[in-house]
């Protein structure tokens, strides 16, 4: 699903974020993306979503390089991958659903499926009964729901996650997680960037460990 | 009406809708016809959604400039001034040619006769002219007349009392048919009587009308130059009221942009919001010319009576209002459409 091959990215300025970076994430696999501050985790994740491009090296997102996708096609790469981001980017002029509804209107959905697929998403967050009040008037862990709920509505094969748990304690960082673990089960390939070891090292899951750009293992966490 | 319908449709009457919000369908592009598989629709569904995201997009951009009223009228107000000044000279050229339209086909010659000429003499001239083929009618005013018309018309009544006689000579005036009213002929004609014994001076009434549409072509191109710099001053306008409106909006294209949203669906609603600048604009500047005109047709009228003319003031036609509509609009889609683009490649995701 993901594949790196000696990727390297510098950003104006000089700092090297990732170098000469190479793995390989197959369809239905989840995993962690470890690292400290600045070991280029976000960076990772935003060169699969073409928020930023490699200098060198090739990444292949669902078998496509992505690293030269032309822009106009960037959409449509974003549309089929879903991502929660860890300051929610929830749009506060507009409802819970409305919000959920985003991905689904920009790809041209139909009223009804819309509606259909919203409260279907909303209702795995377990957010069914929120869905007409604003996000603003909910607590940190109900609007990462509704992230993740956005993240998933357009049903996309490939999840990522930039420290979704950052700002919640321990209780709702679990329950965070294991949200992340029923959408892996049904087959939706998950990459979950966190620095919270401590909530990973309990889940059997591989881990991608960052340092300074440059995979330090690529083991189970119990390793 | 299904349940999921009526209470998406609930959720959708929240007080502030924004781009994006519950709103269908962008237009999907060939290739996602062709290749997503999450998501296959028939081609005709496709289509109504599209046109119905369309319809709601711009009712949405309009709802949201009229959120704002004052904001939207100091605007509008601005592109229809812009927008008056050229239309109104055009009305007034309009009105100028329609004037000396009445003149042109009728070019008028006075045949000034010699004092010594009587009156009865004058009038077997005016008889003689009048029969010939290429003189359409001819009139002979007397001293005595053309005194008292002066008097009425001129107001120097006082003044002609205190003459002792009457200095204006009898004058006959001849209208040529309308064969022979091209110049040529009519220089020729007034060549022929001034060759008249009786004639003092013959004078062409066209000279003057030839420098009037002189002057009325050169307008005409004023007007053009114009209101080309104007349409220039509409773009910047609504240019710089949509980049504002990006600005505001920065946050929701950034997250939109994040989930897949392509440049053609960000830039839609601020393409509306242009559209819906000019043709207010527009309006309102036809709206400015109409009550003008109406203010102005009272007077006019009132000239154009002393002039023993019924001349009656022309506004602008329907033709020419669907014009400025369409032109207005126009500016104002062509305004968004050339800021839209750079300012939103400047906001990318970081």
């Amino acid at each position: 699903m993901i594949q790196f091959e000696q990727v390297c990215k510098r950003y104006p300025g000089g700092h090297q974020a990732l170098n000469n970076l190479s793995f390989h994430m197959p369809h239905g696999d989840m995993r962690f993306l470890t690292g400290h501050s600045g070991a280029g985790k976000s960076t990772l994740l935003k060169l699969i979503m073409v928020m930023e491009r490699a200098n060198s090296g090739q990444v292949l997102v669902d078998g496509r390089n992505v690293s030269k996708l032309p822009a106009r096609h960037i959409p449509e790469l974003r549309r089929k991958v879903g991502v929660v981001f860890q300051n929610h980017q929830l749009l506060f002029d507009r409802s819970v659903f409305d919000n959920v509804a985003l991905p689904l209107v920009i790809a041209g959905y139909g009223h009804r499926d819309i509606g259909r697929r919203v409260r279907a998403a909303l209702d795995k967050v377990g957010l069914l009964d929120k869905e007409r009040q604003n996000p603003i008037t909910l607590s940190g862990g109900e609007q990462q729901r509704v992230g993740i709920a956005r993240a998933v509505v357009n049903k996309p094969k490939l999840l990522l996650a930039d420290e979704p748990t950052g700002n919640l304690d321990p209780q709702l960082s679990a329950e965070i997680m294991h949200l992340f673990e029923q959408f892996n089960q049904v087959g939706v390939t998950v990459l979950i960037a966190t620095h919270d070891l401590s909530l990973i090292a309990r889940m059997p899951y591989k881990l991608l460990s960052l340092r300074q750009g440059q995979l330090v293992s690529a083991g189970g966490s119990h390793e | 009406m299904s349940k999921s319908k009526q209470k998406g449709s609930g959720a959708s009457k929240l007080p502030k809708r924004r781009l994006g919000q519950l709103q269908t369908p962008a237009k999907p592009s060939r290739r996602e016809l062709s290749g997503a598989k999450t998501h296959r629709t028939r081609f005709s569904d496709q289509w109504q959604s599209y046109r119905s995201h369309h319809r709601q997009v711009a009712s949405e951009s309009l709802r949201r400039l009229l959120k704002r009223p004052l904001a939207t009228l100091m605007t509008t107000l601005v592109i229809s001034i812009a927008m008056v000044l050229p239309a109104g000279l055009y009305v007034g050229l309009n009105n100028v040619e329609a004037v000396s339209q009445g003149w042109d086909g009728a070019a008028r010659l006075s045949v000034f006769l010699k004092f010594s000429v009587s009156d009865q003499d004058a009038q077997k001239l005016r008889q003689q002219l009048a029969d010939r083929k290429d003189i359409a009618s001819a009139e002979y005013i007397s001293p005595s007349e053309a005194l008292e018309e002066f008097r009425r018309r001129s107001g120097f009544g006082d003044v002609l009392d205190q003459l002792d006689s009457n200095p204006l000579p009898g004058v006959l005036v001849l209208s040529p048919t309308a064969d022979n009213s091209s110049p040529e002929k009519i220089e020729a004609l007034r060549d022929q009587l001034n060759a008249l014994p009786q004639a003092d001076l013959v004078k062409l009434d066209m000279e003057w009308l030839q420098r009037l549409n002189r002057i009325t072509d050169i307008s005409r191109r004023l007007t053009l130059a114009l209101a080309a710099m104007l349409a220039a001053g509409v773009l910047l306008i609504v240019g710089n009221t949509i980049k504002l409106a990006i600005e505001n909006r920065r946050d929701e294209i950034l997250v939109v942009k994040l989930v897949g949203g392509t440049n053609a669906f960000v830039r839609r609603p601020f393409l509306y919001m242009g559209f819906w600048y000019g043709l207010f604009g527009g309006l309102l500047a036809w709206l400015l010319l109409a009550s003008s005109l109406l203010w102005l047709s009272g007077p006019v009228k009132e000239l154009a009576g002393l002039y023993n003319s019924s001349f009656s003031l022309l506004g602008l036609g329907v033709l020419d209002s669907l014009i400025m509509w369409a032109s207005a609009a126009g500016l104002g889609l062509l305004g968004a459409l050339l800021v839209v683009g750079r300012e939103l490649r400047a906001i990318e995701p970081k």
